[in-house]
């Protein structure tokens, strides 16, 4: 077990080298000088030729590479450029409020979603299966900045029961959690991010319940006399490890991939500093953010695979 | 003698006492078979065919011009002065922009996966045949790839890089490439140690005509089925992009652009404004439930 854990711990550090190359070079894969944004049009030689030396643009790319890594793993993001403030803290911040709507998001997905397809899956090409299958198809093609734009539309604007977007009364500071006047900007945004994980989530929880269901022990089960509900439960415990990879890889999509529906809400999230980092050319903000995001997912994956080789084994002998 | 006469023609005896023999279908007399006797994939293909065609008629069909504005039609509801979509924020016709719109969109869903599936599926192939270290570059260089969510990398590359429809296009194909190149090694490595591709090499096939005759055949299935699973998750992501304004810029029609410009009118003309979104949301849903069909009928596992 040891072992295991440590190798991949181990495989997980090149993955996250590369991941920190890849953040790094989208710098220079922007047309033109990556200077161009930060620098008014009308400097001269001289200053940019200063600016440059300053920013160490003028040294070999590798050396770049180099003393960026050196900064980036001591927590020195550099200074947003249009806030001025330190990348790190603004994109720790962001990344808080992006955890609040996952954390808010996962248990209602990955509850609905494993119920729908528990439900699905025990009753093959039954009408509750289709239903099942339908709705599923439906979360899984789902555009979700759409369906957030419908819900404010329903409930913001035709009924006003809920707040269309922000987090907070206007010249509130804080988020309270446990006040509705806070928790109710909470609603629509996690109930949007909680669509698409229930679709995918239903589909493979009923994949992998049919699948088990089909194997031999189920039979042998069945023939010894168990009653069905006993048989359900050593279904279902099979078909957990697979599913579980599925809810980890959802958490992970939750906190990475909320750029449009924090958009849509203007949730003060990582995902809304991104979009406004795209719109302000703010690189540093870019660079910080789209790494800090892909580290949390590696991280969030390693998680994962760790508690599936807890409850199966097989994996950690493969 | 009478012995000689009925052994004379002893086939004809059995032809007529047997039961006729079943005729055995070939692979794709099977699939066709299953795709025949599955009304869900047969309506929703038939609804896939007809948004194509509308896209790619729009010219012919389109009532209005979809850049025509109009300071004094701006933000009208459906059916206003002959708009049966309604206008949008600059007076255009919604109808018009939708099937224009439409062509972008689609365009947008299925370059990326083809170019994808181009790349990744012969990095695949090439990296599960040669094995060894070739596949360990390639799988390990996938995997940085992996390591970020689709959207957030699609996000990234196209935000580097300027949005426009080109950059959208090829940030998408970056996000699909990986995906596509595991589908292909994980199906050319359970093939190449099969004992009949070890037949081939002992009967002198070359590498190129082993892959050719004897791993694409195998390979081709997963991969296409894969390949029709992503356009739909290409269209979603297309006119997420256009929707940030880092895919088709404006005035070109774009779904998910009109859904963004759409969304600061939410309060005056709420119907209007949802109407890009149920194109996607259909049209997704089309090419999702063609796909599932295509792999059941297909009978590809992966």
């Amino acid at each position: 077990m040891i072992f295991y854990i440590l190798r991949r711990i181990l495989y997980a550090i090149p993955i996250a080298f590369g991941v920190s190359v890849v953040c790094f070079s989208l710098v220079y894969i922007a047309p033109g000088d990556p200077l161009q944004t930060v620098m008014p049009p009308d400097a001269t030689a001289e200053t940019i030729a200063i600016v440059k030396h300053a920013y160490g643009f003028d040294k070999p790319l590798p050396m770049q590479f180099v003393i960026w890594l050196g900064r980036v793993v001591t927590g020195d993001f550099g200074l947003s450029i249009a806030t001025r403030r330190p990348v790190f803290l603004e994109v720790t911040d962001a990344l808080a409020n992006t955890a609040l709507l996952a954390l808010f998001a996962a248990p209602i997905a990955f509850f609905t979603g494993y119920a729908m397809g528990v439900i699905a899956g025990c009753f093959p090409g039954r009408w509750v299966d289709r239903l099942v299958t339908g709705a599923a198809v439906m979360g899984v093609s789902l555009p979700n900045y759409w369906l957030g734009i419908v819900l404010v539309i329903i409930f913001a604007v035709q009924f006003m029961l809920l707040p269309a977007t922000g987090m907070g009364p206007n010249g509130s500071t804080g988020f309270r959690i446990f006040e509705w006047s806070s928790a109710r900007f909470l609603v629509l945004p996690v109930i949007t991010l909680a669509m698409i994980p229930i679709g995918i989530l239903a589909r493979t929880t009923r994949a992998a319940v049919a699948e088990v269901r089909n194997q031999d022990f189920v039979q042998t089960l069945r023939a010894k006399g168990l009653s069905e509900w006993a048989v359900t439960r050593h279904v279902l415990k099979n078909s957990l490890p697979q599913v579980m990879a599925v809810m980890g890889l959802q958490f992970g999509y939750l906190i990475g991939g909320s750029i449009l529906v924090e958009t849509v809400f203007t949730w003060p999230g990582s995902g809304f500093l991104l979009s406004k980092a795209i719109i302000n050319r703010d690189v540093p903000v870019l660079q910080g953010t789209i790494l800090t995001l892909s580290l949390v997912f590696v991280a969030t994956n390693l998680v994962v695979d760790l508690l599936q080789s807890l409850i199966d084994p097989r994996i950690r002998r493969g | 003698m009478a012995d000689i006469v009925t052994l004379d023609r002893p086939l004809d005896v059995f032809a007529e006492q047997a039961p006729p023999a079943t005729r055995v279908r070939g692979y794709w007399q099977s699939v066709f078979y299953r795709l025949r006797h599955d009304p869900v994939t047969l309506v929703f293909g038939a609804v896939v065919l007809a948004i194509v065609l509308a896209a790619l008629s729009a010219p012919l069909i389109a009532p209005f011009d979809p850049y025509k504005e109009s300071i004094i039609g701006r933000l009208k509801p459906f059916g206003w002065g002959g708009h049966l979509l309604g206008t949008d924020e600059l007076g255009r016709d919604m109808l018009s922009r939708l099937l224009y719109g439409g062509r972008v969109s689609l365009s947008m869903g299925v370059v990326p996966v083809l170019f994808a599936t181009l790349i990744g599926g012969m990095l695949g192939v090439i990296g599960g045949f040669a094995g060894g270290r070739v596949n360990t570059a390639i799988m390990r260089t996938m995997d940085v790839f992996y390591a970020f969510p689709s959207v957030l990398l699609a996000v990234a590359i196209a935000g580097a890089m300027g949005g426009g429809i080109g950059n959208g296009m090829l940030a998408l194909t970056m996000v699909f490439t990986p995906p596509m190149c595991r589908v292909a090694e994980t199906a050319t490595t359970q093939v190449r140690s099969l004992d009949y591709i070890e037949a081939a090499r002992a009967s002198g096939a070359s590498t190129a005509m082993i892959i050719r005759y004897h791993v694409l055949g195998n390979v081709l299935g997963p991969v296409f089925i894969y390949a029709s699973s992503l356009v739909s998750v290409s269209i979603l992501l297309a006119s997420g992009l256009s929707f940030l304004g880092l895919g088709v810029r404006p005035p070109t029609p774009d779904w998910g652009l009109m859904l963004s410009t759409l969304r600061q009118s939410i309060y005056v003309v709420p119907l209007v404004c949802a109407v890009p979104g149920v194109a996607i949301f259909i049209t997704s849903i089309c090419f999702n439930l063609v796909s599932d069909g295509l792999r059941a009928a297909m009978d590809v596992r992966m």
